[in-house]
């Protein structure tokens, strides 16, 4: 089997715990206004990869990635679930620790199938990253041009599998940086038992050059980068939601 | 046992000069984090503002506060100088007052006049009169003695940087044995080994006897030295206090007398700990005073400073001393090294602010403990200021009393010195090889006149097996030029301090260093893979090329580049080995040019990887600027690959990297425990 590879990233420190090897896949259903990889939007281009081909990179240099392992990202990396379950099943039989880095979109728990193979990837993943971007319905929508309830779903079903999750979540002023849904978002992942980390990123604007290049309007023109020191506060926030909803569990 | 060794382990330290085996008897590794450290005396803090006060004037001034014009300098040349002795828990300074550089001509008198001269002084006409007349200096004898092929290979940069106009540097004399043993042992140790040589006088011999009798002079010196600080070091030292004392003035002693290219001070932090240890026990000093007397310590060693000219400061870009210092590393038994002192050196970065002097290098394994790590990181993430080198490598070849000189040059303290040999521009090389031996800037016959490159296209054997040979001669010049160079330093600017400090017979490596590397691996993988076409000038000189198609690039993890580099050092590594070296010394190679890659690239044409004249050289072994091109663990597979067994002199990787791509900030991110903890 053969996946559309966008690239490969052989020191990727801020994806999951340690020094990691890096897979970014091609294709993404979601449009998000703020996303920075445009260019992995197209499930059709990128480079075909085979496992082996993959992981042959990996090994050469495996010493560095010892308290590492490896993360898919993207792109959505779900959108070729037969492809990860393969790679992820290949990662455990040679002990490397692997990584789901997802925005859960792909995920639907109405069609058995679906659910299926998504318990079937989790059974080899030792860490997902859920990137919540908006809690609210209508903003989801309105932010990435996809509804969040099978995204919530996702979060619970991985907390069920009692796989580790951390949940990343992006702060755009004016767009996500609402009080009362950040406490929502918190509210929320704090029902989520295997939750491990939360990881808070300011938006930053970082991605505008690429869709000049790929001559794609850009959604959040005008909008600043997010301010580090706000973003404590907004952290504090969804913290403040967790903290309710287990004081209300306990 | 003598008094002042009570509370020690005894073995065999205490019975012969053995730093080693006294550090593996009584270290007491430390395991935990740096909650004990302590933070700055108001001693400490008003002795540092003292410096930053005197650092800027000294910048005002045009980089140089004074300089001494009249005294050549000694270990005992100068009284005792002071910041404020009232506060100064560690005292001494290389002339009679901070900021003062002193006068060293030995190495070279025009160096010397010039440092001066460059710098608005003027060196005392009787001392310009005597060392041009009366006493030859190293300088001198080094061009009494070239031939016209070593003189034409240095003014065109074939060779480059070579230490026959300053002091050679690289040796690191064994200080702690000042605070362990005290200069009476010492000087009766050294008598012994005088009377252990050789009966049939040949010329070994009778070096050995005079240098031996040079080395008892200066322990001598230092004691007299010490007792102007009034401070007697004839006895090993009875504390902590004591032990950074003496150990710092058989390192001021050096620096006295040597203004090397870098005079490092060893591995003297989990030495200095023994006694660390021992007087907390006791109750002799508390956590505070101890971090104090290291504060001053490390304060000294960031005002040592030399006299030295604009040029030598573009080559080192700066105006480097190199007091590398190394820490942690793990013991041949298993038992790692890191003790509370070397946390508490580290801790000067956070006491005294940041600073690259001393050059504190982390002797690294993934063997260390958690805690000491996690330290490392943090200082090096808020001050940028640690270095770190690979034990693992180190380890198997030298044991655990190694120290680094300079920036990567390992060696056994006392045991092993380094003549250090500056470093062959390869990727000139390579262009004499297609030249034929002329320069392809100068244009001048320099190499040997072997036949040049025909046709436009270059073909890789052929453009390999000219290369080989042109590296065979620019080996064969080096080596040579290197013997005269270290024949007439040894003889004219003896380093009798530092050697006093080291056993009667020591281990030398014969350094040699190579530069350009990354440039001429990435130029023979364009001949080979692509079609590089020469440009010919008017007199029939290649001086340009014009490469089409694509080629792998070294820094990418690819074998194909990556092979051609380990086999450029392997060759030249061989062909230096075949050569007779001054003393026996033992043949290294370095790759490491971290400052010079600027100059060098300079006198350097245009190159077949499409680099253009005059354009920097990578620093070290890195692949050139922009051409890794598959994330950072990809670039350093490629220098990792590199043959240390034919570098052992050390291979340098200059890394930089944005913060935000190295990890999270811990103030965004909230791992498990902030989680756990709002529960």
């Amino acid at each position: 089997m053969k996946a559309h590879i966008h690239s490969l990233e052989s020191f990727g420190t801020v994806d999951g715990p340690g020094t990691r090897f890096v897979i970014f896949f091609q294709g993404c259903p979601m449009r998000c206004k703020y996303c920075h990889n445009p260019d992995t939007w197209s499930p059709a281009g990128g480079t075909l990869m085979t496992v082996d081909e993959i992981l042959e990179h990996y090994e050469r240099n495996r010493s560095f990635y010892e308290k590492g392992g490896i993360t898919t990202t993207g792109g959505e990396p779900m959108m070729q679930i037969d492809f990860l379950i393969e790679l992820y099943e290949e990662c455990k039989k040679r002990g490397i620790h692997t990584c789901l880095d997802t925005s859960g979109i792909i995920f639907n728990s109405d069609i058995p199938e679906n659910v299926e193979k998504t318990s079937r990837l989790l059974d080899s993943t030792d860490l997902v990253m859920l990137d919540i971007k908006h809690i609210d319905p209508a903003h989801h929508m309105d932010l990435c041009k996809q509804p969040n309830d099978q995204i919530l779903k996702f979060a619970q079903f991985v907390s069920e599998k009692g796989v580790e999750l951390w949940i990343r979540h992006v702060v755009v002023p004016s767009i996500t940086d609402d009080d009362k849904y950040l406490e929502e978002l918190g509210y929320f992942i704090g029902s989520l038992k295997t939750l491990k980390a939360l990881d808070v990123l300011p938006y930053h604007t970082m991605g505008v050059k690429k869709y000049e290049e790929l001559g794609i309007d850009y959604p959040l023109k005008g909008i600043p980068p997010m301010d580090k020191d706000k973003l404590l506060d907004k952290k504090q926030r969804i913290l403040e939601g967790i903290k309710r909803r287990r004081a209300e569990s306990e | 046992m003598r008094e002042e060794w009570t509370g020690f382990t005894p073995h065999k330290w205490d019975k012969e000069i053995n730093v080693r085996d006294f550090i593996q008897n009584n270290y007491t590794p430390y395991d935990g984090d740096e909650s004990f450290l302590a933070g700055p005396t108001q001693a400490t803090k008003d002795l540092w503002a003292q410096v930053m006060d005197l650092t800027k004037k000294e910048r005002e001034a045009g980089g140089v506060l004074d300089m001494d014009t009249k005294v050549i300098s000694t270990i005992t040349s100068h009284g005792p100088g002071y910041l404020d002795k009232s506060k100064e828990k560690i005292v001494g300074f290389q002339t009679d007052k901070p900021f003062k550089r002193s006068l060293q001509p030995y190495g070279g008198i025009r160096m010397a006049e010039k440092a001066c001269s460059d710098n608005g002084y003027e060196v005392d006409p009787e001392i310009s009169e005597f060392f041009s007349t009366h006493r030859k200096t190293h300088n001198a004898g080094c061009f009494d003695a070239y031939n016209p092929e070593m003189r034409a290979c240095r003014s065109s940069h074939i060779i480059t940087g070579l230490p026959d106009a300053y002091g050679r540097g690289r040796i690191i004399g064994d200080y702690r044995r000042v605070a362990l043993y005290g200069i009476d042992r010492l000087i009766e140790d050294k008598e012994e080994q005088k009377a252990s040589t050789g009966r049939v006088m040949t010329d070994d011999v009778i070096r050995l006897r005079e240098e031996l009798s040079e080395q008892m002079i200066a322990l001598k010196l230092m004691k007299e030295m010490a007792a102007s600080y009034g401070i007697d070091i004839s006895k090993p030292a009875k504390n902590v206090q004591e032990a950074i004392q003496f150990t710092y003035f058989g390192y001021l002693s050096a620096v006295k007398e040597q203004n090397g290219a870098a005079m490092s001070l060893g591995r003297t932090s989990t030495f200095i700990d023994c006694f660390a240890e021992r007087d907390l026990k006791n109750g002799t000093f508390t956590e505070e005073e101890i971090q104090e007397f290291v504060d001053h310590f490390i304060m000294k060693l960031r005002c040592i400073k030399f006299a030295r000219t604009p040029e030598y400061n573009q080559i080192f870009a700066g105006d480097p001393v190199w007091v590398t210092e190394s820490l942690g590393g793990v013991g041949v038994d298993g038992r790692h090294m890191v003790t509370k002192t070397s946390f508490r050196y580290l801790h000067t970065l956070e006491n005294l602010g940041t600073a690259p002097e001393p050059n504190l290098t982390v002797l690294w394994s993934p063997r260390l403990p958690e805690g000491w790590k996690k330290y490392c990181a943090k200082i090096s993430i808020t001050t940028s200021s640690i270095q770190y080198e690979n034990d693992e490598l180190m380890r198997p070849v030298h044991g655990d009393d190694y120290g680094i000189a300079c920036c990567v040059s390992s060696m056994v303290i006392g045991k092993q010195m380094q003549f250090f040999g500056a470093r062959a521009n390869l990727a000139k090389c390579l262009l004499y090889a297609l030249n034929g031996g002329i320069d392809e800037v100068t244009k001048k016959q320099v190499g040997p006149k072997y036949r040049p490159v025909t046709g436009d296209i270059l073909d890789y054997d052929d453009v390999l097996a000219k290369f080989y040979d042109m590296i065979e001669w620019q080996a064969d010049v080096y080596v040579n030029t290197l013997n005269i160079i270290h024949y007439m330093h040894d003889k004219y600017c003896y380093e009798r301090a530092q050697m006093a400090l080291h056993d009667r017979d020591v281990l030398r490596y014969f350094a040699t260093g190579v530069a350009g590397l990354s440039i001429v691996a990435d130029s023979l993988s364009a001949i080979k893979y692509a079609q590089v076409k020469v440009i010919r000038d008017e007199d029939g000189i290649i001086t340009d090329f014009e490469t089409t198609g694509e080629f792998p690039k070294y820094g990418n993890d690819d074998d194909r580049v990556d092979e051609i580099a380990q086999m450029i050092v392997h060759k030249f590594m061989t062909a230096v080995r075949r050569h007779h070296t001054y003393r026996n010394g033992v043949p290294t190679t370095s790759i490491l040019t971290i400052t010079s890659n600027v100059t060098y690239g300079k006198a350097t044409g245009n190159t077949p990887d499409g680099r253009k004249k005059g354009q920097p050289f990578a620093p070290g072994a890195n692949p050139m600027h922009g051409r890794d091109t598959h994330g950072a663990v990809a670039s350093l597979s490629s220098v990792s690959k590199l043959p240390y067994n034919d570098a052992q002199d050390g291979i340098s990787n200059t890394f930089t990297i944005i913060p935000g791509a190295l990890g999270k900030e811990d103030k965004v991110f909230a791992g498990d425990i902030e989680i756990d903890l709002n529960k």
